[in-house]
């Protein structure tokens, strides 16, 4: 429990998706103008991540890693399928966001319909594939280790493109330099949050 | 361009065909002004080295992806055409991955997942949507490599940067001559952290939309 807590809360703040790693960042920057539509994408992110992790973990261990295939047979014990991971978890990521897209359409609508664009564009949001190919990179030990890392990538990326939209929100008061209105700023702001951020390094949990 | 240039002979080079290759690199630059496919040149960004594999794996899979869309784009039902899409470059990606991993394996570690996130790039997506499925192979081809290459010299700018002045080197050699460091100059640590790649992202858009005022944010 304590381990699961731990990679939880590591994966909020210390490996950042938007702060450390920059995933995301496309959505991060377009969807980042108010508040409000941050918070309706940040919740869809969270939710895709937290279930689209875990799959593609069974999928890893139970497919395409070496010798995961042996569980069908001892004869697939020397089959190496992890060529084809790329392939496979972009695949399972478009399918879980049509899935989830079907299921929020059905049982809440108006969930649905203020979440609107954002949940097809989550396909080729790349915190997300970028989340799969993390868990895959670190060798999680079960499915809650990789769950509870799915979960605590989601809220980082959420805490960020909210806090980011407050800021936006507010600096439109302010006197910017012309040339650097709008994108410009925006990057640097993210640059001195992600410098925030890093004093969350070096803590152990 | 429109169908209607088929029965016309084009030359190879002609002013339009120049143009899909020259605009990306200034005034509809994929990164500075268009704002897609950020996550890689912030991550990969910290060795000039890096950069270079990254802007060439880049270049390369999107030069065939539009081409490879661009020649099915009658085929493809529309309803189904992201899936086509991803399955396409997930198929070239997976290409320069297996050819880096035999290559240049220290340079395939170091670049991590980020190789694998060439298919969410939304550069590549975004022009296979608004070019490829309505264009001939050639002149998407040139798209593709003319976006590319814009995407490539913001790469290759930020990694310049972050080498030069974080750790004093180029490619891995040392270019600041010792006496520099003998008066006092010291490596900037702070250029290799993650969050200066967001500034040095930051002050190339604000001198490039300095000398290209057409591009300021009214908004």
């Amino acid at each position: 429990m304590e381990e699961l807590v731990s990679i939880f809360v590591r994966s909020i703040f210390i490996d950042n998706m938007v702060f450390a790693y920059f995933l995301g960042m496309c959505s991060y920057l377009a969807v980042s103008r108010t508040v409000g539509t941050s918070i309706g994408l940040g919740a869809a992110v969270i939710f895709v991540l937290g279930i689209t992790v875990p799959i593609n973990y069974l999928l890893e261990n139970f497919i395409l890693a070496k010798g995961a295939l042996s569980w069908l047979s001892p004869r697939f014990a020397e089959a190496d399928l992890s060529f084809l991971t790329f392939i496979m978890f972009i695949a399972i990521i478009a399918a879980m966001v049509q899935l989830v897209e079907m299921i929020i359409e059905k049982f809440s609508p108006t969930l649905y319909s203020s979440l609107g664009i954002f949940l097809p564009l989550i396909a080729v949001n790349c915190a997300i594939l970028g989340g799969s190919l993390f868990m895959q990179e670190r060798n999680y030990a079960n499915i809650a280790e990789a769950t509870a890392f799915g979960l605590g990538s989601g809220v980082g990326w959420f805490l960020a493109i909210v806090g980011i939209a407050a800021i936006r929100e507010k600096i439109r008061y302010s006197n910017v330099p012309a040339p650097l209105r709008g994108l410009g700023i925006t990057f640097i702001i993210t640059g001195l949050m992600g410098i925030a951020f890093m004093s969350f390094m070096g803590i152990e949990l | 361009m429109s169908e209607n240039d088929n029965n016309q002979k084009e030359v190879l080079f002609s002013p339009k065909n120049k143009k899909l290759l020259t605009n990306p690199l200034g005034k509809d630059n994929p990164i500075n002004v268009q704002v897609l496919g950020i996550c890689s040149v912030l991550a990969i960004t910290v060795q000039l080295r890096t950069s270079i594999v990254m802007a060439i794996s880049v270049v390369a899979v999107m030069g065939l992806a539009n081409v490879i869309i661009s020649l099915l784009r009658k085929t493809i039902p529309p309803r189904i055409r992201i899936i086509v899409q991803l399955t396409v470059i997930a198929s070239l990606v997976i290409l320069v991955d297996q050819v880096l991993k035999a290559f240049v394996y220290d340079v395939s570690r170091q670049l991590s997942v980020f190789v694998g996130l060439i298919i969410t790039n939304c550069i590549i997506m975004g022009r296979l949507e608004a070019f490829a499925l309505q264009n001939k192979p050639w002149p998407s081809f040139l798209d593709g490599i003319g976006n590319a290459a814009g995407y490539a010299w913001v790469l290759l700018a930020v990694g310049f940067f972050r080498e030069l002045l974080g750790s004093g080197t180029l490619m891995g050699y040392n270019v600041i001559p010792g006496f520099m460091y003998e008066m006092g100059y010291e490596d900037n640590g702070f250029m290799i952290l993650p969050p200066m790649a967001l500034i040095t992202v930051g002050i190339i858009i604000w001198v490039h939309r300095y000398k290209d005022r057409d591009l300021i944010d009214i908004s």
